[in-house]
This record gives C-alpha cells, structure tokens and sequence, in this order.
C-alpha cells in the first residue's frame, strides 16, 4: 500500500483484498472482552476534523485506540481560510508535535490531497469536500461482501444526492473496480456533471427512474439528501423527492426481504428513506457502523504498523 | 513628463514584424529612422543594441493587470509589477479597479497614475470601476475618473460582473459622453455559486469541485452584446474563455457592433487536464477550460473574432494559495510570460502557428492600444512614431522558473514548461526598461 | 504485502532433508501421546496452532488424540502478528486468521503448537495475544523441530525433534496442507 490513503484509486484490488482480510480479523476482535491490541503502540494518530462528523471521527477514534495507537482529536470549524491563516500553517504547525497519520476530514474537495504534500505523516483522507471518502466505501463494500460474497456482477443500485455525494464518488470507484454492475440514481439536478461520459468510461449506469432500476438490485445504498439543497433549487419539495426516490415502504416490499439496504448515515428518516425500510431486517445500517471500525483499524494497522519510510 | 531624454539608441539588424531586416534609431522619446543603412547616420554617442537574430515589435500594451496596489502590496506594487511588465515586454499596462480601496474615484485613479510614473517603466494606466465598491448597484464616479489627470476611459468592475443588466444599460449609455468603454467580466452570479471554483464539466464532476458552467458567461455576453446593439455604447469583454461566447462575438462582429474581446494566454494552452492535482496554481477566473474551447478560442484569436490578448496578471501572496482548491484565491501571474505564450501557441506551434510576428504585434499591442484609447502606445515601428519597442528572440526555448521573477507573486502555471520565445530588451520612449 | 515464507528457496536447492513424511508422522504421533499423558486425557484440552504451518499441525495432534479418546477436540488458530516486536522493522504484513473454539479458552489448557521453534519470539507473542483472549489453566507449548538459539527465556514442552544447528542454517519445515507434502530441511 501507499502511504497515503487519500483516494480509492490509491488502492489495488490486491491491496483491497488485504485490507478486508485485516478487517474481518479486527471485527473479531471487536467480540472479544479485551479489543485492545499492541500494533501501534507508540505511534500517534491525530484525527484533523475541519468539519463536524461525529461518526467518522469516533469510528476512527476507536479504530485507533484499540491498536493502542494514542489518538488525538482536533476539531476546527470552517476554513483556516476564515480564520487568516493558511491550511498549509494550520497543518504544519499540528505535524510539528510529532504525528505518525493524520486523519483528515475537511469541506474542500481535495484538501487531505494537498495536505499530503506538505507533511511527513501518513494522511487518511476522511472525507474531502464532495471528492471522496474512501474508508467508507471501503467498509460499505466490505459489509457487501461480507453479506454477498464476491461482488463480480452483483447490482449495487445507488440512490441519492450524487453531486454532492463523496460516498458516492469513492464508492462507485471501489464497487466497480470490484466487479461490481453499478447504477446510480438521481433526479438530473442531483447528478454530477459530466456523469455520462464518466460512467461510459468506468463502465456504470445513470438512471433518473428508481422504480426500474430496483428491481434487479442485489443491494441497495441510499445516500443522504439535505433539505437545504431544496433552496439551491435542486427538487421542490421533501414529498416531492420521497416519491420520486425514497426507498419507501412499497418500494422495500419491491425489494424482497434478502436484498440489503445500506445506508452511510446519518439518515433522513422520511425522506431518502422511510423508518420501515431503516429498521428492517436487511438493513445494514449498523453492521456498517462496526464493519468501518474494523476497516479503518486495518486501514490504520497497514499504513502505520510496518517499517518507517527511511 | 519629467523623464531624463537618454543617449540615442541604435537598433541594429532587427528582423521588423513584417519580416524585413533592418535598423532602428530611438532618439528623444520617437523612432527617427528605420531601414538598411541608418547605423551610419547615427550619432556617435548612440548606445548600440545588438538585434541580430532578434524580432523588433512595438512595445506591447496589456488591457489587464492586476498590480494590488493599494492594498496588497505584499502581492504585488505598481512597482514592482511595472517591473515584470517591462522584462515580459510591456510599454503599457492597464491596471485593474479592484485594489483595496477601489479605484472608483478621479482621485484613487490619478494615485495609481502617479504610481505608475514613479516607477517610470510602463505606462500604468489606471481602469476605473463601473460601480461604487465594484458592489454592482451604483455607477461610480465615471465623469469625474475620465475628467481626471488619470484621463480615464476603460472602466471594468472585474473580479466582479455587472450583472444587473439596468445597471449596464446605463453605464454604457453614460460613457459615450467621453467615449469610454466597459469592459465586462461576463459571469452571471447566478449560474456561478458562490463556491464554484472552476469550470463546470466531467473534470469538476470527477473531482467533486463546484463548478460553473461556460454557459455563464455565455449568456452575460450575449445580453451585452445586445445592449451594445441597444446603446450604440462600446463593451469589450475581458478574458473570453468558451466556444460559445466565441460564437456570440462572430455574430456580433458580423453586425458591425461595437464589441471587442481579449483573451488570456492560459486560456489558449492549459485546460481542465491541469485540475487533477487539486493544485490552486491553476485555479483561476475565468476558469481553465475544455480542449475545445482552448481550441475555440485560438481560432477566434487568429480570425480575429477575439481582438487582443490580455494577461490578467493576478499576482497572490504565497499564504493566499496554501490552501484547499475551493479555498484558495483565484488568479495566476502572466507578465512575464504571455509574449512566450503566445509565441508558443500561435506563432512557433507543432507544425508552425497560424500567426506572424505582424499578428503577434497586432493582438498585442496596436488592438490593446486603440481599445484603450492610448494614443501613445500600440503605434508601428515608423518614423515619427513613439520609440516603444520589444526585442524578441524567436529561437529561444525557455524552462519558466516561478523564482525567477520580478513579480512579488510565484502562482505561476507555467513553472516547469519549456516555453518559445524570449524578451530580450524592452525600450518605452527611446529609454530601456529591461535588458538580458 | 509479505506473506509468510514457508522455504527459502534456497533451502529446495541445496537443503538437506532432516525429516520425512514418515518421521513427521511418528513425531505427531508421539506427542499427541505425550500431551493426553501430561493432561490426563483430553478435558479441557485446546489446542492453538500458530499460523501458518502450527494450524494443520494442530489439527493432525487434534486428530491423533481423538483417536485415542474417542472425543473431539477443541482446536483453533492463534495469529500473533499484531503482537510481534519486530512490526517495525520490516513492511506491514498482512494478518492471518484467529480461530478460538467456542468455549473459548478461560480455564483450559491450552497447547500452542508450532512448526519450528528459534528464538521463542513468536512464542511470546502468542503468550501476549492468549492473554487478551482470556485467562486459561495453563499453557503448553508443542513444536515439531526445536532448532535451538533461543532469545527468551522459553522452552517447549513437546518436541518433535530436537535440531541442533548453526545460527547462519536456515531450517523450513513442509506440510501436505500448506506445500504438498510433509518434511522439515537443513541448509
């Protein structure tokens, strides 16, 4: 593995593949009544929170606290831009006390990138802007396997706000390059520009109709929508885009019981999806949230364990 | 003007923009002679430059530059961006209205005048703000800008559009009292949210960046096109940047309307390619473009659809840059590299570009001038004439190197690249601004 | 990332083989013997076999002594990677499976059981990773070669066969399971 994990195309399918070994073996440990383990004892892990994200960052909290890593977080709301002073300074200033990762999640698209040319330490992109998140598609495809075994031809239907979707991004990179079929749904206000000949390119579909591409779904990944985009004129109304593409009741009876729904959170009860379909049974919502623990100590484990660069 | 007359200067064996050789003699601020031969006649004390192998152009005029000052003068003065000026082959420059404060006063304009002339290496020709605060509601003070020592006839909120077409409407009309222009920076608000950062297409999707799409400017261009029709008023629109707003101006021109358009150096050669790194370097205003437009624009520079070239030297502090993409300032240094550029692109090309040096000199100094309304710049190599001129080594590959500069600023997109042509030696009004 | 080497190359050339499947098999044999002896039968008996080539090993003793008994035993694997003291000196390496028997390993004896034994390193790590899965009766150790140049103060209960060799010899041991078949070389 690189260094850095900032994208999935940082990865190899090989890489992948190790890294879900690694993992199965922490979520293992995650059972246990001791969860601690030695591998990175001594080494330090700062958690860089530009951006509020409660979830990720005790995930990955977690994730390095149980690999005895000492972990830190440091949260700073909006940019160091706002704040007079430069993110190349905020980030130095912070790698100076002696950092081993940083772990970063920030609102621009492409900072955990820039970040990583200033800095020695390995950097863990978590979450960049509307780029990517790539620990999470790491687990969202981890807990597919998990359930589906080898993705190869299995239909993952992504549903959701694709332009302002990181999620998206990294997952439709890492489902593909799985072997995955891949169809991502939107309204075309919702879907990033230029999609279409991004998906001829990586070989996925686009489709503005929920309701004909759930059918053949293997699995389905609602993304998360906020109603602020409803003032960016992106859909009229909550009603409006529940009916169009909300996995509702009768769209989960659609579905059959055996196909998982997934869901990266935090969720939009009642709007991207209805309570019925985030309660059911082949909801994935929580084994997604123990499943990226376990990825992102794996992920921690193979960045930071073996031998410093000379 | 209180410049020192300097010894008489003898330019000799220049290859002129039409392709003859021949010399030149500058004495006391005009071109006194020119032709095979003149070296005899010249005085003795004439200091010789030695221009073999080297192009002689009019000293070039650039409708828009950045110079920061007042304001951020940590980016850059008039100093010492006068400085990058002459060594990039400039006699003239127009220096934009968004300094801190604004210049939107007769008295904030005639400070950069007076600026431009301490340094004393081009030109500085102050461009007043369409609106009070470039905030876009109320006209400045237009009359009192064109009435002042400054003489103001360029006025542009750039940075910035007018987007209120009421407000343009009247700007336009309110001009044509001292045959002043408006110079847009065509972006409807709009359609540009207020983090978009670069060009909106595939690349922008792919990276997750917000965009805004060509068709932003596309549209302002065309409503202003309209309301030059409507007006009689003249509009040059400032750094073209689409297809689109290519076609717009064919049609406009073909009316016989009085438009005209510049276009940026890193609008002819760079594209969204350069995106992927999340480098801010290259994160500019308008933003970098699709091959298409990039070939688009070359095209209408050449058919002259686009009249002039213009840099848009948007120096920043280093600080202003070190940030994420979406965070950073918008700009790029240019000065000292737009004769290269162009040269590169249009004149030296793969197979040969589609310009002569007659080209080279018309899209950057004779059409910058005569948009500006500069009666002293722009004006051919002949007797009698102004002794501005830029020596040009043609041949020269040169690696750009972001260091070396007298720009106070290093956002240079062109650090690295090997680029063709070289400024050798730069002469405003028989005096030497710059020599290598 | 590394996998775990089982024989040097160097060794197929130019090893010399010190056990054949025959011998392997008696030794196997012998201890499964020598375990059910010094437990007293198979109650409460678990054995973990260290990854990669302890795990069939345990499993073939597991075997043996059912055998005997007539019951099952409880057997498993113990992965010692995130425990080793060397992870800092070499590239990561990539982790390989934990298997503990449902009735974990509170109260038991448990045998770790390895292929070779060296500088005890890996056994200390096993000794560090059991003790974060629970707190057994005690703990045994079985190896197929124990070929000496110890750096802990860790010895085995159950050998094989005792190798005396050179610190600069490698020695690699080969399993059906693992490499197609079974015999442990000298090089």
């Amino acid at each position: 593995m690189r260094r850095h994990l900032l994208s999935v195309d940082d990865l190899t399918t090989d890489d992948v593949a190790v890294l879900f070994a690694t993992a199965a073996e922490m979520h293992d440990v995650q059972r246990r009544a001791v969860k601690k383990l030695p591998a990175l004892r001594g080494r330090t892990v700062i958690n860089l929170f530009f951006e509020d994200s409660t979830r990720t960052r005790s995930s990955f909290e977690i994730a390095g606290k149980w690999l005895s890593a000492d972990t830190i977080n440091i949260t700073g709301k909006g940019s160091s831009a706002s704040k007079g002073e430069s993110l190349r300074d905020t980030v130095l200033t912070i790698a100076a006390m002696g950092v081993d990762a940083l772990v970063v999640r920030h609102g621009a698209s492409g900072a955990a990138q820039r970040i990583s040319e200033w800095v020695d330490a390995s950097v863990v992109n978590a979450g960049d802007g509307t780029h990517e998140h790539p620990t999470q598609a790491l687990l969202d495809a981890y807990t597919l396997t998990r359930r589906l075994g080898d993705l190869a031809d299995r239909h993952v239907v992504l549903v959701g706000d694709l332009t302002h979707s990181r999620v998206f991004r990294s997952n439709v990179r890492l489902l593909t390059r799985l072997g995955a079929r891949v169809t991502v749904v939107a309204p075309p206000t919702l879907m990033p520009s230029g999609v279409e000949a991004w998906a001829k390119q990586d070989g996925f579909a686009t489709s503005w109709d929920l309701d004909a591409a759930l059918p053949h779904a293997d699995a389905v990944m609602m993304l998360r929508v906020q109603r602020e985009r409803m003032s960016g004129g992106f859909f009229p109304t909550a009603r409006e885009y529940t009916v169009g593409y909300g996995l509702t009741r009768d769209r989960l009876a659609l579905l059959g019981d055996e196909v998982p729904v997934l869901h990266p959170g935090p969720m939009n009860r009642g709007l991207e999806i209805a309570a019925d379909a985030a309660d059911a049974a082949q909801s994935m919502v929580l084994d997604q949230v123990s499943a990226g623990v376990a990825v992102r100590m794996s992920v921690l484990y193979h960045l930071l364990a073996g031998e410093e660069p000379a | 003007m209180s410049e020192t007359t300097d010894r008489p200067l003898l330019v000799r064996g220049a290859t002129l923009p039409d392709g003859t050789r021949g010399d030149l003699l500058l004495a006391e601020r005009l071109v006194r002679a020119t032709g095979s031969g003149v070296d005899a006649g010249a005085p003795g004390d004439a200091e010789v430059l030695d221009a073999d192998g080297l192009v002689a152009l009019p000293g070039l005029v650039d409708l828009h530059t950045h110079l920061r000052e007042p304001g951020r003068e940590d980016a850059e003065t008039v100093a010492t961006g006068s400085r990058a000026a002459a060594a990039g082959g400039y006699t003239a420059v127009l220096a934009m209205a968004n300094t801190s404060p604004v210049t939107d006063t007769a008295e904030a304009a005639e400070r950069v005048l007076d600026l431009g002339r301490a340094a004393g290496l081009v030109d500085v020709q102050p461009v007043g703000a369409v609106t009070h605060g470039l905030e876009g509601q109320q006209l400045a003070e237009l009359g009192l800008m064109a009435r002042s020592r400054a003489a103001v006839r360029v006025f542009s909120d750039d940075g910035r559009c007018v987007a209120d077409a009421r407000v343009m409407r009247r700007a336009l009309e309110y001009v044509k009292a001292f045959g002043g222009v408006v110079a847009q920076h065509a972006q409807d608000p709009t359609l540009a949210g207020p983090d978009a950062c670069c060009h909106e297409g595939e690349t922008s999707g792919r990276l997750g960046l917000p965009g805004w799409p060509g068709v932003a400017e596309e549209t302002i261009v065309a409503r202003d096109v309209m309301l030059a029709r409507h007006t009689g008023s003249r509009v040059h629109v400032c750094h073209v940047s689409t297809a689109g707003t290519v076609e717009v101006l064919r049609w406009a021109k073909a009316q016989g309307l009085p438009v005209t358009a510049e276009v940026t150096p890193h609008h002819l050669l760079l594209t969204t390619d350069e995106l992927a790194g999340y480098d801010p370097t290259y994160k500019v205003n308008p933003p970098l473009r699709p091959a298409e437009d990039v070939a688009a624009l070359r095209a209408a520079l050449a058919d002259g659809t686009i009249d002039a070239v213009a840099t848009d030297h948007a120096p920043h502090a280093r600080h202003d840059k070190e940030h994420a993409f979406t965070d950073a300032a918008f700009g790029m240094v240019g000065l000292e590299t737009a004769l290269a550029v162009v040269s590169t692109v249009m004149v030296a090309g793969a197979e040969g570009g589609p310009f002569g040096w007659d080209d080279v000199a018309r899209v950057m100094s004779a059409n910058p001038a005569r948009i500006a309304g500069l009666a002293g710049q722009g004006r051919p190599l002949a007797v009698g004439e102004p002794a501005n001129v830029v020596l040009v080594d043609p041949s020269a590959r040169v690696r750009v190197d972001r260091d070396a500069t007298y720009s106070l600023s290093r956002n240079n997109p062109w650090h690295g690249r090997e680029l063709v042509g070289r400024v050798r030696a730069t002469v405003l009004r028989g005096r030497v601004t710059h020599a290598v | 990332m590394a996998g775990v080497v089982g024989v040097p190359t160097e060794l197929d050339e130019h090893g010399r083989a010190v056990m054949d499947a025959r011998d392997v098999s008696r030794a196997l044999t012998r201890i499964a013997h020598e375990i059910l002896e010094r437990n007293r039968g198979a109650t409460d008996l678990v054995l973990l076999g260290l990854p990669t080539r302890g795990v069939p090993l345990a499993r073939r003793i597991a075997q043996r002594i059912e055998a005997v008994e007539g019951a099952p035993v409880a057997t498993g694997s113990l992965d010692v990677t995130l425990y080793r003291d060397d992870l800092r000196r070499q590239p990561t390496r990539g982790v390989h499976h934990t298997e503990v028997p449902p009735g974990g390993v509170d109260g038991k004896v448990v045998v770790l059981v390895d292929d070779v034994l060296f500088s005890g390193r890996t056994v200390r790590a096993a000794l560090d990773a059991l003790a974060d899965l629970g707190r057994p009766a005690a703990v045994r150790l079985a190896v197929l070669v124990d070929r000496g140049h110890r750096e802990l103060p860790i010895r085995a209960d159950h050998v094989g066969k005792n190798l005396p060799s050179a610190l600069a010899e490698r020695v690699g041991c080969r399993l059906e399971e693992t490499d197609g078949r079974d015999e442990v070389l000298i090089g």
